[in-house]
């Protein structure tokens, strides 16, 4: 991280007993609905949080621009968006760009400059570079973050956005004016930094491309993690270990084409005395899975919401060290950190429960096709 | 009966507002996951609707919490008296460090119930769980006694993985056909018999009559009665993982 971005001294000198909460919601139908029942579902669990962090993410929210990539971007000086700004036209058609509408809220200071781009790759550009457009966006936004001092691309999805400050939830939701975007499914995030600063960058949701991740947890194997994924060309950028699980979910979904449940079985391997007790083709593909990419198993506690276009997953650490609870209610799913917190917005859910630890609750569009949410339709077997 | 609304106030003034209240029998409405309500309670009946928030109970010593609905995390975190009742089921952590008193819950528990829970003389925790327990039941358990009931299992095991790991006192009571798969080696398990069946009736008593129960036909099932195997006490459960 740069010196330039932030002009009060980081929170960060101390540590903290872990908090933070997480909570998302999705409406199966793909019927739009705002923000604001994630803005209540988070503000019921504030004091999981300590006002250094506080983020959105909302899917379906573009649909004027869905076929465009949606870049929003963090500047902590006009030379910084200068030479960001160079950057983007020479790898990109430039749509449409603005400042992304704000409020002013007290709570909400030491602002950046908020920028919104939606692009698409110039077809030269992308020719030349003989990538398929995600990876030439993925490696053009981690550039970017890497080497443009005081400019950090915080979403990069298509007809999806991240919202995210320094603040409680409830405030960064105010401040974005969320009430004014529709999407199909939101998560949000609550921080209480315990390791690293609470920075504008570094609060949640981590995104590349259409993946945004929510945490509450904190990762004990993250150097482990950090090491093996910067050897594929990501670099961790932000000061928290939470994007270290956003690039390995990109990694393994869109690179390497697992699906969900297969990538969840990486991140969150059971222990090996347990898939000694599964039956044997299951057992040949956690062992498969966890041999394959032991270097991306996560250990330590965590809960995170997945969003990803067209859905949502839900995945606890395999010792369930954080808590999640989910629930369900006529096409809508939902996610919180405590249960609280999804009645505060559903008070008679038609099921309600505990995810166990590893178990991925993964939740699609009724309009997705069986197996659509993989990378490339490619299965264990055939790798 | 005093009824205090919860809705949306903060738990410190919650908490501070049931405490300074001179009736004993409390209603706290529309619990919107208040932490910490009915910390170290000693002499008070509280009746909560809503969702009660995590550590309900902590530290209670001798008051009574009864919840129709379910509870959050870490209930009756540290409890050394008294008696909370779930109407519905918990989250992780039920009866953590668990000292003294007792905890009905009438459905299911979360993953780490009754962890560390201890005795000493007359201080005997009793944890009852009506459906099933997640992963970790009874963990480090060093005393106390832990029944899961295992209704509407169908006979399985009503608990999940690593039950018992690191038990080294107390006595658990699972009401299931056969026994989990791959109990821990520091815990040892065999059939209840006669003798330990009147001990489950006395119990399971007030937890029936409160649940309405047919106690009979509970203790009529098969149970196990899992206590620390002092032939192989504990070492590691993440030296080999």
């Amino acid at each position: 991280m740069d010196g330039c971005h932030q002009r009060i001294p980081l929170e960060g000198a101390f540590r903290n007993s872990s908090g933070c909460a997480i909570s998302g919601i999705i409406d199966r139908s793909g019927k739009r609905f705002t923000a604001r029942e994630a803005i209540t579902s988070i503000s019921v669990m504030h004091d999981r949080s300590n006002g250094l962090g506080g983020g959105f993410a909302g899917y379906g929210i573009y649909p004027e621009y869905k076929d465009y990539t949606a870049l929003h971007i963090f500047y902590y000086s006009s030379e910084a968006k200068r030479a960001c700004e160079t950057f983007l036209e020479e790898h990109f058609d430039l749509i449409n760009l603005s400042k992304i509408p704000t409020k002013k809220h007290p709570a909400i200071t030491d602002v950046p400059l908020i920028w919104r781009y939606f692009v698409t790759a110039l077809p030269t550009k992308l020719s030349f570079s003989q990538l398929d457009e995600d990876e030439y966006t993925a490696r053009c936004v981690i550039r970017i973050n890497r080497e443009i001092e005081g400019a950090y691309v915080f979403s990069s999805g298509k007809d999806m956005g991240v919202f995210k400050a320094v603040g409680f939830p409830e405030d960064v939701g105010e401040f974005y004016m969320l009430d004014e975007y529709e999407g199909y499914s939101w998560t949000v995030h609550g921080r209480y930094p315990t390791n690293t600063p609470g920075w504008w960058g570094g609060s949640h949701p981590f995104s590349l491309l259409s993946y945004s991740v929510v945490h509450n947890g904190e990762i004990s194997s993250y150097d482990a993690n950090r090491r093996y994924i910067e050897m594929y060309g990501y670099a961790c950028t932000l000061q928290t270990d939470t994007e270290v699980i956003t690039y390995m979910i990109d990694y393994l979904h869109r690179r390497m084409g697992l699906t969900l449940e297969e990538v969840s079985h990486v991140l969150a391997a059971p222990f090996w005395s347990t898939i000694e007790q599964k039956e044997p083709k299951e057992r040949e593909e956690y062992s498969y899975l966890r041999n394959t990419f032991a270097s991306m198993l996560i250990t330590g506690p965590f809960s995170i919401i997945l969003g990803f276009k067209g859905g949502l997953m839900a995945l606890n650490d395999r010792l369930k060290l954080r808590s999640l609870v989910a629930a369900e209610k006529a096409g809508r799913v939902y996610f919180a950190s405590e249960e609280a917190a999804i009645r505060v917005i559903e008070p008679e859910p038609d099921r309600l429960w505990y995810p166990s630890g590893g178990k991925a609750v993964i939740v699609t569009l009724d309009s997705m096709q069986e197996g659509e949410e993989h990378g490339h339709q490619l299965s264990v077997s055939a790798l | 009966m005093t009824h205090i609304t919860a809705g949306f106030m903060e738990y410190e003034a919650l908490n501070k507002a049931v405490r300074s209240m001179e009736d004993d029998q409390i209603t706290i409405e529309q619990a919107n996951g208040q932490r910490y309500i009915g910390s170290a309670l000693m002499d008070k009946h509280l009746f909560i609707k809503g969702t009660a928030g995590n550590a309900l109970g902590c530290f209670l010593d001798g008051g009574t919490i009864t919840v129709y609905g379910n509870g959050q995390d870490a209930t009756g975190d540290t409890m050394n008296d008294g008696k909370i009742v779930i109407h519905g089921s918990c989250g992780d952590g039920t009866g953590y460090a668990m000292r003294g008193g007792c905890i009905y819950i009438r459905d299911s528990s979360g993953y780490r119930s009754g962890i560390h829970m201890k005795a000493y003389q007359e201080k005997q925790p009793l944890l009852i769980i009506g459906d099933r327990a997640g992963s970790f039941l009874g963990e480090y358990q060093a005393g106390g006694t832990i029944i899961v009931l295992g209704r509407n299992q169908d006979g399985r095991p009503p608990v999940g993985y690593f039950c018992g790991t690191g038990m080294h006192g107390g006595t658990m009571y699972l009401r299931c056909d056969t026994l989990p798969v791959s109990l821990p080696k520091q815990v040892s398990a065999r059939d209840a018999v006669d003798s330990d069946k009147q001990v489950l009736s006395c119990l399971l008593d007030e937890y029936c009559t409160i649940f309405s129960f047919d106690k009979q036909m509970l203790l009529a099932s098969h149970f196990f009665v899992l206590q620390a195997n002092s032939a192989a006490p504990y070492r590691m459960l993440y030296t080999h993982v």
